[in-house]
């Protein structure tokens, strides 16, 4: 369970991109955090593992006060929480193989990392996810010659190598075509119902995050103006969250028809 | 004039302020021409053509049969390069983690020391440092190498800093948020990203020491130069024109290696 409480970030610019945010993400839940750009997604999740340093508020991750931790220990607390990123993150010039196994670097030393001596159970844990998302046939592909989607299928497994207790993903499919967009989408849930993994998912495409989270947090200006189920979304709520705009070609609402058949045409 | 809207792409002022300038570097030239003509015997210089015709006729052809001694001095020149290079290698890379904005423990202290070695080291000639290192430890190969490698870890810390400055740092953040102690996310995350800037200056700085350990003999540091230097104080004008062409030659070889060597790895 992940409980942030009143949390602030204010930016040396001065910028105040996060007033005071309050949120709770039970185990297992897929949350999908919409908002205009410059809401404080981004600052959002990356305060979480603290690539971004919150100013005020608390962060509590199964008991933990990630806040409050010292190098050592955020390395530590580190290790649970995995992180898939917009434009991949991948290493470009290493191996697909060499970019999930770095899932792992925070449970060897460095020389074993160094000459790329992992744990024959880490190796065996990497197939098994390469397999999972479907590249087990790309081991020893350099990530720069994967495409979107693939590579995106990398990042997964490095996050899901470091069998994480939290999963932040930020704008996953933002650089991808709908298509791919949806099959991405599909397999992050997918994992987490797997592993009964909680998630924030940042993302710009309403549609594609009603279709597939279980409950959607509008943020807007740093604050959370919206909390609620997918289809619980309508122009009226679009509106307070971006601003006025036609919305009716936007949401998928009740007149439509049924999810599924959604869904299915994405495969 | 209704509908025709006048466009300059600068104001008049500026237009007069850029020719005035111009004309101040033209005004520059003609009396720095002026100066260093005053000062030069144009007797001497009037004469060059025909001593150069003098040189090149007695210089030619080569001595062909002198290249038996010049190989032991161009393959310590060889030498004198390539170890200068790597020495210089072992220092310039931490001195650019240290120099580089992203990498450096402390923007305040640590980094203006190793900006200070970089710019000590390149400001000085490798012929300078030679000439200071025949004194401190005696003639021969190692001041030469040393002298090398001296001037390269300026040349190399600086590319290589500038290398490190402009890395992605998104990639940098993912293996930073698996948990990755600092040594692993410099290993993992920046290493490989400037893995083929740092074999492109490796090269290129060899194939710059080539050159530059041809003249090391002169003050005494060994390699091919000397050869030179004693041929030319004896006026052997064909033993000068042979090692004038191994030179070339050696030149061209190298750079030919550093093209396929910048080739096959990026």
């Amino acid at each position: 369970m992940l409980r942030i409480t009143n949390l602030s970030k204010r930016y040396k610019t001065g910028d105040d991109a996060l007033k005071g945010v309050s949120l709770e993400v039970p185990d297992g839940q897929v949350l999908g955090l919409i908002g205009p750009s410059g809401a404080g997604k981004s600052t959002l999740i990356r305060c979480v593992n603290r690539l971004v340093e919150p100013t005020t508020g608390t962060i509590d991750l199964n008991g933990a006060q990630l806040q409050r931790l010292g190098s050592r220990k955020l390395r530590k607390a580190r290790r649970r929480i995995g992180m898939i990123f917009q434009e991949y993150a991948l290493v470009e010039r290493l191996t697909v193989m060499e970019n999930v196994l770095s899932g792992r670097l925070g449970y060897v030393g460095f020389w074993a990392s160094w000459f790329r001596k992992f744990p024959q159970d880490d190796i065996n844990e990497a197939f098994r996810l390469l397999e999972r998302v479907g590249l087990d046939h790309m081991v020893n592909k350099r990530a720069d010659e994967l495409s979107g989607g693939q590579r995106q299928r990398v990042g997964i497994a490095r996050a899901l190598i470091q069998n994480p207790e939290l999963l932040l993903v930020d704008e996953p499919t933002a650089s991808l075509d709908p298509k791919t967009s949806r099959q991405i989408m599909r397999l992050i849930c997918e994992l987490c119902e797997e592993r009964n993994l909680s998630a924030i998912v940042n993302i710009h495409d309403v549609a594609l995050a009603q279709l597939f989270v279980q409950r959607i947090v509008g943020l807007q200006d740093g604050k959370i103006v919206f909390d609620g189920p997918p289809d619980s979304l309508d122009s009226a709520v679009l509106t307070q969250i971006y601003g006025e705009e036609d919305w009716e070609a936007t949401t998928i609402d009740d007149t439509q028809t049924d999810k599924h058949s959604l869904e299915l045409s994405g495969e | 004039m209704a509908g025709k809207h006048v466009w300059q792409r600068r104001t008049t002022t500026r237009q007069l302020l850029i020719w005035f300038g111009w004309l101040l570097l033209v005004a520059i030239f003609v009396a720095c021409w002026m100066y260093i003509s005053n000062r030069t015997e144009w007797f001497f210089v009037y004469d060059a053509p025909r001593i150069a015709g003098d040189i090149f006729s007695r210089a030619t052809p080569p001595r062909w049969s002198y290249i038996e001694k010049l190989w032991e001095p161009l393959w310590d020149t060889l030498n004198v390069a390539t170890i200068g290079t790597a020495l210089s290698l072992i220092f310039a890379i931490p001195v650019a983690f240290l120099a580089a904005k992203n990498t450096t423990p402390s923007v305040t202290f640590v980094r203006p020391i190793a900006l200070f070695l970089i710019v000590s080291s390149r400001s000085i000639n490798s012929l300078i440092w030679a000439l200071l290192l025949v004194a401190i430890i005696g003639p021969g190969i190692l001041a030469g190498t040393i002298a090398i490698a001296l001037r390269s870890i300026g040349f190399c810390a600086k590319l290589l800093y500038e290398a490190i400055e402009e890395i992605n740092t998104t990639q940098v953040e993912a293996i930073s948020a698996t948990g990755a102690r600092q040594s692993q996310v410099i290993s993992y995350g920046i290493l490989p990203q400037i893995m083929p800037a740092l074999a492109g200056i490796t090269v290129f700085r060899w194939d710059i020491n080539i050159r530059e350990s041809t003249v090391l003999g002169l003050v005494g540091a060994g390699g091919i130069g000397l050869q030179l230097q004693s041929s030319l104080n004896i006026l052997a004008w064909p033993q000068v024109a042979l090692i004038l062409l191994v030179i070339f030659i050696a030149v061209i070889v190298s750079e030919w290696i550093s093209a396929m060597v910048r080739k096959a790895i990026i």
